[in-house]
C-alpha cells in the first residue's frame, strides 16, 4: 500500500468509525513495545512499508533491532535515555531496515507510559516515512557544506589580499624610527580599504604613504593595489608629493571604477640640516606632528579627494624635523572609532593627541599606544579599518 | 585554573558529605550528568558526590571545546584529572558510564594515586571488530552513526545554545531540559562520536592498577557481554557483575540493581 492508498483507507476507516481499521491502516506506522523495547503490537501500515512479517516481530524483535547499527547506537545513547528521563522522544531520525535489507528513512515519535506509581508499562511508537524529507535534508547539508567551504575560501582570499597589500613589517630607515600598524575591521573576513606603504627612492630619500579607498571587498582591493603601484612608480622622478598625487588622480580618473580614495604622502629626505618631511594630503586627515616642548598639532594643508576632480587642489608643506619629532599618519578608522556598538561618541582628534602626548617615547610606543587606546575605546571590536604609521627622529 | 572557573567550565554539581570520600560520576556519549539522576543521590549519605558535564555536553562551557584536544579520549582524561586537581579530590571513586569508563581508565593510568576505585558501567575498549575481537560494529556502521547524527542534529539550532548553556541550576527535569537533554552542537557531537567509536584502549587496560568494578548489562547493543568479559579479563584487579538489564544505560533502565552493585563494591 502506498501513502495515497493508506490515506484513502484511513478516511474510509474514519467514515466507518472502525477503530481497528484506523489503527491498522493509518498512514503512519504504529508499534507498541515493552519498556525493554520488545515489540508486542504493530500495525499493517508498518508491515507494508517494511515488508516485515508480523509473526517475525511480535515477541521476537526489539525496536532497536529494526534499525541500522549506526541508528542503534543513536537509539542507545540518545533516544532511550530521552524516553526514560522525559517520557517522550520526538522527531528522531532513524533508518528502518526493510525485509529486503533496503533502508526506509523515518522520523520517529515515542511515548513511554507509566503506571500511577511511575512503573514503566509500554512504549508507543509512531513511525513516519521520511524518504523525501531526508533527501531534502541531505541536499540542505550539502548546501551548508558548500556555503561553509565558500566562506572559508573567501576569508582566505581576503586575508591573502590583505597580506599582499599591507607590508608585513615596515622597513628600516637608517637614521629614522619607523613603526606601523594595521587592524582590519571586524573579524577579518573582508578586505578592508585602508593601506599604507613605506619605500626607498634613493639614499636618504624615502616615501611613506597612507590611504583609504572607499568601500570594501575585491573591487576596493583592486583600487588599493592600483594606487599603491602608481604611488611607487610616480614617486620616481617626482620629488613633490603633490605631483605624485596629481598623477595618481589622473590614473584613477581613467580607471573604470567609481571608487575614490584619500591618500597622504610623506616625502622624507636627509639633508645637511637634518631630515625634512614634505607632506601632501588628498582628502586625507592631516598628519600630526609631535614636537618636544609643544602640544601635538596637525601640519600640512588639506587637499581634495583623489579620483573625483579633474584638477584637484593639492599642496605641499615642508617641515624640518628636529630630534624627538614624530609624525603620525593615520586613517579615519582611528578618529571615527565609536564607543560601543551603537555609540554616538567618536574617539576624535583630541583623544588621539592626548594618546600621542602620552606615548611619544618612541615610534613603536606611539603606534602600540594609539592602537591600544583606540581599540580599548571601541571595546576591542573596530567597526572600521585602522592604520597608523609613525616616523620619528631619534 | 581556579576551582570556580573549573566548576563553571564543567558545570560541576557537588552534593553529599563535605568531608566524605569523593565519588566522581562521568557521563557517556550522548547526554549529560542527568544520566546519573537515579543513581548518584543514593551515595550522598556517605560520599562527596561530584557530577560534571564533559566539555561540549550539557551545561558545560561550549566555547572551551577544542577539536584538537578532544579528538581522542586522552583530552577528556586530562579534564578528569584537572577536575580532581582543582577540587583537590583524593582517594576518588570514579564512576564512568560507557565511553567514560575508558576515560577513567586513562586518567587512573596517568595518575594512579588519585583513585581508590573505578566503576565501569557498560565499558568497551573498542567498538569496531578486529580479527577475533568482537566489538559489535563494523567501520561502516560508525560512518552510518555519524550520518545519523547529522540527520538528527538538523533539529538542533544555534538558537538553542543559550537554552542549553544558560541553565545555572537544573533541579528538575522541566521543559528546559526537554529542550536541551541529549542535544548538543552537531560539530561537537560528531567529534565526540569519532573520539569514542574510533578509540582502541584494549592495550591500556592491563596498566590499570586501581580495583575496578565492571557492570555489564545482560542485553546491551553497544557493549555486548563478550566485550564486558574482555574488559574484566584484561584488567589486573577487576570485579564483574552482570546486571539483568536491557540497554546500554542500566543507570536509567535498572537503577536499583545498578545502585546495589556499586554500593556493595564501594561501601
Amino acid at each position: 500500500m502506498n501513502q495515497a492508498e493508506a490515506a484513502e483507507a484511513f478516511y474510509a476507516a474514519l467514515l466507518e468509525h472502525d477503530a481497528e481499521a484506523l489503527y491498522e491502516r493509518a498512514p503512519v506506522g504504529y508499534l507498541s513495545t515493552t519498556p525493554d523495547g520488545m515489540i508486542v503490537k504493530v500495525n499493517a501500515t508498518f508491515l507494508t512499508w517494511t515488508g516485515l512479517a508480523r509473526e517475525a516481530l511480535i515477541g521476537r524483535r526489539t525496536f532497536a533491532e529494526l534499525l541500522t547499527p549506526g541508528g542503534r547506537i543513536y537509539h542507545e545513547t540518545h533516544y532511550a535515555p530521552m524516553l526514560q528521563m522525559q517520557g517522550t522522544a520526538r522527531e528522531i531520525a532513524f533508518d528502518i531496515v526493510r525485509s529486503d535489507g533496503s533502508r526506509m528513512p523515518a522520523l520517529v515519535n515515542a511515548v513511554l507510559e507509566r503506571t500511577d506509581v511511575g512503573a514503566p508499562v509500554v512504549v508507543r511508537i509512531a513511525v513516519f516515512d521520511a524518504t523525501e524529507r531526508r533527501a531534502y535534508e541531505r541536499e540542505l547539508l550539502r548546501a551548508k557544506q558548500r556555503a561553509e567551504d565558500s566562506e572559508a575560501r573567501a576569508t582566505l582570499l581576503a586575508r591573502t589580499l590583505q597580506q599582499v597589500l599591507i607590508p608585513p613589517a615596515p622597513p628600516d630607515i637608517p637614521g629614522l624610527e619607523l613603526a606601523a600598524a594595521y587592524r582590519p575591521a571586524g573579524r577579518g573576513e573582508e578586505v578592508g580599504g585602508d593601506f599604507y606603504d613605506v619605500f626607498e627612492i634613493g639614499r636618504g630619500d624615502w616615501v611613506a604613504a597612507i590611504g583609504d579607498v572607499c568601500g570594501k571587498g575585491v573591487e576596493a582591493a583592486v583600487v588599493t593595489a592600483l594606487a599603491r603601484a602608481t604611488i611607487r612608480a610616480a614617486s620616481v622622478g617626482r620629488p613633490n608629493p603633490r605631483d605624485v598625487l596629481g598623477t595618481l588622480n589622473q590614473v584613477l580618473l581613467h580607471h573604470h571604477t567609481e571608487r575614490f580614495c584619500t591618500i597622504e604622502l610623506l616625502r622624507l629626505r636627509e639633508t645637511e640640516r637634518g631630515w625634512t618631511a614634505t607632506v601632501a594630503a588628498g582628502g586625507h586627515p592631516l598628519p600630526i606632528l609631535a614636537r618636544d616642548g609643544s602640544s601635538p598639532t596637525t601640519f600640512g594643508e588639506p587637499g581634495d579627494l583623489l579620483g573625483v576632480f579633474v584638477e584637484p587642489d593639492l599642496r605641499d608643506t615642508e617641515v624640518l624635523l628636529r630630534s624627538g619629532d614624530a609624525i603620525v599618519l593615520y586613517t579615519d578608522g582611528v578618529t571615527e572609532g565609536r564607543q560601543g556598538s551603537q555609540g554616538s561618541q567618536f574617539y576624535g582628534e583630541q583623544r588621539l593627541r592626548d594618546a600621542i602626548t602620552s606615548f611619544r617615547g618612541s615610534a613603536t610606543s606611539l603606534v602600540d599606544g594609539i592602537l591600544h587606546d583606540v581599540l580599548e575605546f571601541q571595546t576591542g571590536n573596530p567597526r572600521d579599518d585602522i592604520a597608523v604609521v609613525v616616523v620619528r627622529v631619534p | 585554573m581556579a576551582p570556580v572557573e573549573v566548576a563553571e567550565r564543567y558545570n560541576i554539581k557537588l552534593s553529599g558529605q563535605l568531608d566524605g570520600q569523593p565519588m566522581l560520576f562521568a557521563h557517556g556519549f550522548g547526554c549529560d550528568q542527568n544520566m546519573w539522576r537515579y543513581v548518584a543521590p543514593s551515595f550522598e549519605d556517605r560520599f562527596r558526590v561530584v557530577l560534571f558535564d564533559h566539555i561540549g555536553a550539557g551545561g558545560s562551557d561550549l566555547s572551551a571545546y577544542d577539536p584538537q584536544r578532544y579528538s581522542t579520549l586522552a583530552g577528556y582524561a586530562e579534564d578528569v584529572l584537572e577536575i580532581c586537581e582543582a577540587l583537590d579530590l583524593h582517594d576518588v571513586v570514579f564512576v564512568g558510564h560507557s565511553v567514560s569508563a575508558m576515560i577513567g581508565a586513562l586518567a587512573a593510568i596517568e595518575t594512579p594515586d588519585r583513585f581508590a576505585k573505578l566503576v565501569f558501567v557498560g565499558p568497551s575498549p573498542r567498538y569496531i571488530d578486529d580479527g577475533d575481537y568482537v566489538g559489535g560494529f563494523g567501520p561502516d556502521d560508525i560512518t552510518e552513526l555519524l550520518d545519523s547524527l547529522e540527520s538528527n542534529y538538523l533539529g538542533w539550532s544555534g538558537a538553542m545554545a543559550p537554552v542549553i548553556m544558560g541553565n545555572p541550576d537544573r533541579p528538575e527535569l522541566g521543559d528546559e531540559l526537554t529542550a536541551s537533554f541529549c542535544r548538543t552542537d552537531p560539530e561537537i557531537a560528531r567529534g565526540f562520536a569519532r573520539a569514542t567509536f574510533l578509540s582502541d584502549n584494549r592495550a591500556d587496560l592491563r596498566h590499570v592498577k586501581t580495583p575496578t568494578l565492571v557492570l555489564q548489562s545482560s542485553n546491551d547493543a553497544i557493549a555486548p557481554i563478550a566485550v564486558g568479559e574482555f574488559v574484566r579479563d584484561a584488567l589486573p584487579d577487576s570485579t564483574y557483575v552482570l546486571l539483568d538489564a536491557t540497554g546500554h544505560c542500566p543507570n536509567l533502565s535498572a537503577p536499583e540493581a545498578t545502585r546495589a552493585a556499586i554500593a556493595s563494591f564501594v561501601r
